[in-house]
């Protein structure tokens, strides 16, 4: 450690910076692997069914009692996902726009990893520089909102690549969906940050830190950011854009292989960005009630990454359960929700809150 | 049904109208003629059967048939009627409103009333009434039904004629749902070779004599007759002589049941798989009206279809036998040049751009008389663009005084209508075979023939600078061909062929040609539009209008006039 | 066509807000997780398939075999009956042609050269047994075909046969042998008559 100690700062933020990326990115890699197993393990519950239980290396059955445990499980279910999403046929159709075609599935899932770098996912570890952060912008939020409406251009792409009408059909809804739901959002969490009076999302859970969680004094605005986040991550009961009734796979139709995992990734690792979103804006981050204080020691550090990150699941438990829960919404609905009821209440929102902060925080 | 389109109308004497009868069917009032044609197409009194059929009332039968004489023996027929009832004072009875009173058969039988008739054999006689529907109609035909199925096998499973068996239909129609019959069947042979193309089976066979009839009375061949007694009835051939003569295969439609079959059709398909496609007979000049029976493209069988004017119901058996030429293995499927797999569009460019060029007399063509009148037609044309000297190929054989035809050419007035061949045909082939040897002619088209059989031998053909030759199966002359373009067999395309008589008469496809081979008419409509500029019409009723307007012996008439049963030209 | 107007309610205000309807998914959902979660306390229901095999009962319609009959002959006269009925065209029957091989029992002349079932084509819907006057194909019990070709998963008639097994039936072809067997001699001498004179 103390060859760490003394490395300069520049050397060292640098190290750090590399070593929390490859982390977060890792973990959330898996994380959207895992997501998937247990999407698929309680939505066979949900539906009266066993789920993935087969899958299994040969050597699980050698071990006693936890291989056939681990197997029936499914753990090892989603290294069988990838292992055949890598070696699949990568068919591109004659007639698609290759370029593009190309290029959609990167576009939309590197937004997803970019909005994770500002999350503060833990207060510190170590050293107390050493901030849980990958990136510690003052203007936290406005960079989310900026990179989560890049995501939009990977879907529509994908559509207008694909030179096939029900890509297209979902590119297309997609654009409209993603539009206005950001508005809704956006103007959600302006509240928020009247309140918090920063745009660092590491001050925003300072603040929770001693001031209480924000969902609690934001109600209104949690639920918009919570609706709208569905309705970003083209989850059930607004996953339009790939309706299968309606659309075949939707916008991402004709894709096969990787690219088709690569929007994949992005929708789950979209999901987890937006968990961690909520998590920090309205759920206090890694604090608890009782504990609010960046940690001194490495278990500390490490305590605080996992109260954040159990908060995240419980989200993605959210994600997934919902979708079971609903029908799909009509498109005329999805619209109708967001312009003419979500607008207008965030709009009310922002002015009550404004007020209270003239008047009654002074 | 005997009335013959003729072309043109000759003005004659509009015939006086025919005497009638008139007759209640099933309760409706009909007017009948006095007297009908029988078998031979000589008036006779009209039978119920016939009035019947006039009323559009169907009345089933076994033994009776059109074209052969009336026997009477199978009764199915068998119908309720009524006349009407006379007086002591010889004047009809009438009833209280004044309508005649019918005597009407009733059962049980009382003697003095009328009972069920056969309608086959009856005649009508005024102000007669038949019940074709009655109860006791539906009561006799069950029990005839019956009775003739006492000792059929019911073995449909295996008999070719299930699917087109009167038998069957019949048993649907008016028979009963199951067999009373408790006792052992009377057993009978099977499978008996009757003839070298019919096999008998007597259990099927249900005595109605059609074949006995049709081979004495239409073939004046008494092969057949009925032996044993009783049940033990058996159709049997006249001893030591067999049932083979050129007709056979007629007895064969003719039986009403699965007794008499094809040999040649034996256990090859099921008749309810056959697509039924009408077409004329091409293996002699008489054109006998066919209809092809073909699966997935295979040929199975050919069968007479009706045509007073030409064949009645019936057909020669090599002509109904000439069929499997058109499947064999050796059949021309590849466009050639040199000897050498090609394609159509490179072929038909290299022809049309040598003919184009090619100077006047020096091409000379060979038809065949086994060709389209369309595709004549079109030769034609391209002949007379050319300047080329053209001729056909004379197929002579013998008549049987029946059906067969002494010239086994199909349309050799199709040949001479369209001036491919003189009143005389193959009178020209020496001066082709000469003008060939003097180099003056460079280039022959060949269709459908061996040419090298006819005076032009290997050793001229090769003088040549261009041979084109159409055929559909290989032959020395399709050897030497420079071009060889793979034509269809008659089943596999359309057109029209005027028979011996004048008969004109169009065909239908039947079946896809096999390869690359092709319709002539398509390939040579492309040639000679090539070479002699465009013909104005791609369809092959346009291709036949336009001819027909062209070419006075066909007088003008129409595609759509020419029917199912063709139209007689005045040659 | 004439039209008929469904009267359709306005939803309440409590209605609109979806907040019933979000608590009645919720209701439904965790009801079935709640008896079905295996960390609850649940066994599972689902049966494991390829480890545990169901019974399969009388009259199931799995895959349609030939059959033989008593004295191992093949039942099937090529009649083309089911090739006509066979709503997927599965069936293909070669029929044997003049020349054929006859039929290996005697009396029924007729049996098929080839007889193919795809498989892959095959909808198990029964109408060739229901069809066939022979008895001679009988959809039987096999509901798991597998095959690593499209080829392999045609039928043919040797494959169909070995699978079919026995099944002796009414014997229609045996009865009409002995019935013409009993008539060699004249008078004819039927069962009936032979057990009066005794």
């Amino acid at each position: 450690m103390d060859f760490l100690q003394n490395l300069d700062p520049t050397v060292q933020f640098i190290l750090f910076s590399v070593v929390k990326i490859g982390v977060v990115f890792g973990v959330t890699m898996s994380f959207v692997a895992y997501s998937v197993l247990v999407e698929r393990k309680v939505s066979a519950w949900i539906q009266d069914r066993v789920g993935p239980n087969r899958t299994a290396p040969p050597m699980a059955q050698f071990v006693p009692i936890l291989g056939p445990f681990l197997t029936r499980l499914g753990i090892f279910q989603p290294m069988a996902d990838g292992l055949k999403f890598l070696l699949k046929e990568d068919f591109t159709p004659s007639y698609v726009r290759k370029v593009y075609f190309w290029i959609a599935p990167a576009i939309a899932v590197i937004p997803a990893f970019l909005t994770l770098a500002v999350i503060p996912f833990g207060s510190t570890l170590g050293n107390p520089g050493n901030k849980m952060v990958i990136a510690d912008l003052d203007v936290g939020i406005l960079y989310t909102f900026g990179i989560v409406s890049l995501g939009v251009y990977g879907i529509v792409l994908a559509g207008y690549a694909a030179n096939s009408k029900y890509p297209f059909l979902g590119g297309i809804r997609s654009s409209a969906q993603m539009i206005s739901y950001e508005i809704a959002m956006g103007m959600s969490v302006v509240s928020v940050f009247l309140l918090v009076g920063d745009l660092n999302l590491s001050k925003v859970i300072e603040y929770q830190a001693h001031g209480g969680w924000l969902v609690f004094k934001q109600p209104l605005a949690f639920f918009i950011f919570l609706v709208a986040a569905f309705a970003e991550t083209n989850r059930l009961p607004f996953d339009l854009p790939e309706s299968e009734s309606e659309l075949v796979g939707g916008y991402h139709t004709e894709y096969s292989s990787m690219k088709f995992a690569l929007f994949f990734l992005g929708e789950y690792a979209n999901m987890i960005a937006s968990s961690a979103m909520m998590v920090t804006l309205f759920f206090g981050g890694w604090t608890l009630p009782f504990i609010g204080d960046p940690a001194s020691g490495l278990l500390g550090g490490l305590l605080h990454i996992g109260i954040f990150v159990a908060k995240m699941c419980a989200f993605m438990v959210l994600f997934i359960w919902v979708r079971w829960m609903f029908p799909r919404f009509r498109y005329d609905q999805l619209m109708d929700l967001g312009w003419r009821r979500f607008i207008p209440l965030a709009l009310a929102n922002i002015l009550v809150t404004a007020l209270v902060v003239a008047f009654v925080n002074r | 049904m005997s009335a013959t389109a003729t072309l043109p109308a000759p003005a004659a004497v509009p015939p006086p109208p025919p005497e009638t009868v008139t007759v209640k069917v099933n309760g409706k009032t009909v007017q009948v003629p006095k007297t009908m044609p029988n078998w031979q197409g000589k008036p006779e009194p009209t039978t119920m059967l016939q009035a019947a059929r006039v009323a559009g009332v169907e009345i089933p039968h076994y033994c009776y048939h059109d074209k052969l004489p009336v026997a009477g023996n199978c009764r199915m027929c068998l119908v309720e009627c009524g006349t009407p009832m006379m007086g002591p004072d010889r004047k009809p009875v009438l009833n209280e409103d004044g309508t005649p009173k019918i005597a009407r058969s009733v059962l049980p039988y009382e003697p003095g009333t009328p009972r069920g008739v056969i309608a086959c054999a009856t005649p009508i006689s005024p102000g007669m009434e038949i019940y074709a529907d009655s109860p006791a109609t539906h009561q006799m035909r069950e029990a005839v039904l019956e009775s003739l199925l006492i000792n059929h096998p019911l073995d449909c499973p295996i008999c070719d004629q299930a699917g087109e068996c009167k038998l069957q239909e019949y048993s649907v129609e008016h028979g009963q749902a199951e067999s009373r019959f408790v006792e052992a069947k009377v057993h009978k042979p099977k499978a008996v070779d009757l003839g070298p193309r019919i096999i008998l089976d007597d259990e099927r066979c249900i005595l109605c004599t059609r074949c006995i009839r049709f081979t004495k009375d239409i073939v004046n061949d008494d092969a057949l007759g009925i032996v044993n007694r009783g049940s033990y009835n058996t159709i049997s051939a006249f001893p030591g002589k067999a049932f083979d003569n050129n007709y056979t295969l007629n007895t064969v439609d003719l039986c009403p049941v699965g007794a008499l079959t094809s040999k040649d059709f034996r256990f090859k398909m099921r008749v309810w798989f056959l697509k039924e496609t009408s077409s004329v007979c091409t293996s002699c000049g008489t054109g006998c009206n066919i209809t092809v029976g073909a699966r997935e493209g295979v040929i199975h069988r050919f069968e007479p279809r009706s045509n007073d004017a030409v064949n009645g119901p019936w057909m020669c058996d090599s002509g109904r036998l000439n069929y499997k030429w058109i499947g064999r293995a050796d059949r021309l499927r590849e466009v050639r040049i040199g000897g050498r797999r090609s394609n159509w569009s490179t072929a038909l460019r290299e022809i049309s751009g040598k003919l184009s060029t090619a100077p006047a007399g020096s091409v000379a063509i060979v038809a065949s008389a086994r060709q389209t009148n369309e595709e004549l037609y079109l030769l034609k044309r391209l002949a007379t663009r050319l300047g080329a000297i053209t001729d056909s190929i004379v197929r002579e054989g013998e008549a049987d005084g029946l059906l067969v035809s002494a010239d086994r050419n199909p349309n050799s007035n199709g040949v001479r209508l369209t001036g491919m061949a003189y009143t005389e045909a193959g009178i020209q082939l020496p001066k082709i075979a000469a003008g060939i040897a003097a180099g003056t002619i460079r280039s022959l088209i060949v269709f459908g023939e061996d040419v090298t059989a006819h005076g032009l031998d290997a050793g001229l053909l090769a003088k040549l600078d261009l041979l084109v030759v159409s055929d559909v199966l290989p032959n020395p002359t399709t050897e030497a061909a420079t071009h060889l373009l793979p034509g269809a067999a008659p089943v596999e395309k359309r057109g029209t062929l005027v028979n011996t008589k004048g008969r004109l008469q169009k065909f239908n496809k039947a079946v896809e040609a096999p390869g690359d081979a092709r319709p002539e008419v398509e390939f040579l409509q492309e040639l000679v539009e090539a070479v002699a500029g465009p013909i104005g019409t791609a369809t092959i009723e346009g291709l036949f209008n336009r001819m027909t307007a062209e070419i006075a012996g066909f007088g003008g008439v129409q595609w759509a006039a020419v029917g199912d049963t063709g139209i007689t030209l005045s040659l | 066509m004439s039209t008929k107007v469904v009267e359709r309610k306005p939803l309440t205000a409590w209605e609109r807000s979806y907040v019933p309807s979000i608590l009645g998914g919720l209701g439904v959902t965790w009801k079935h997780f709640k008896r079905t979660a295996p960390f609850l306390g649940n066994k599972p229901i689902t049966m494991e398939y390829p480890e545990q095999k169901w019974v399969v009962p009388e009259g199931y319609r799995g895959a349609p075999y030939l059959v033989k009959d008593q004295d191992g002959a093949t039942k099937c006269v090529s009649c083309q009956l089911c090739e006509f009925v066979c709503p997927p065209k599965a069936i293909r029957i070669t029929p044997p042609g003049a020349e054929g091989q006859p039929a290996d029992r005697a009396n029924a002349e007729k049996m098929p050269l080839e007889f193919e079932i795809n498989m892959l084509r095959c909808i198990f819907c029964g109408l060739c047994q229901e069809v066939c006057p022979e008895e001679a194909i009988f959809l039987q019990k096999d509901y798991s075909l597998t095959g690593v070709s499209r080829e392999e998963m045609v039928y043919d008639k040797e494959k169909l046969l070995k699978l079919g097994g026995t099944h002796a039936g009414v014997q229609k072809w045996k009865h009409k042998l002995e019935e013409a067997a009993e008539q060699e001699t004249f008078p004819v001498e039927t069962a009936a008559a032979t057990e009066a004179t005794k």
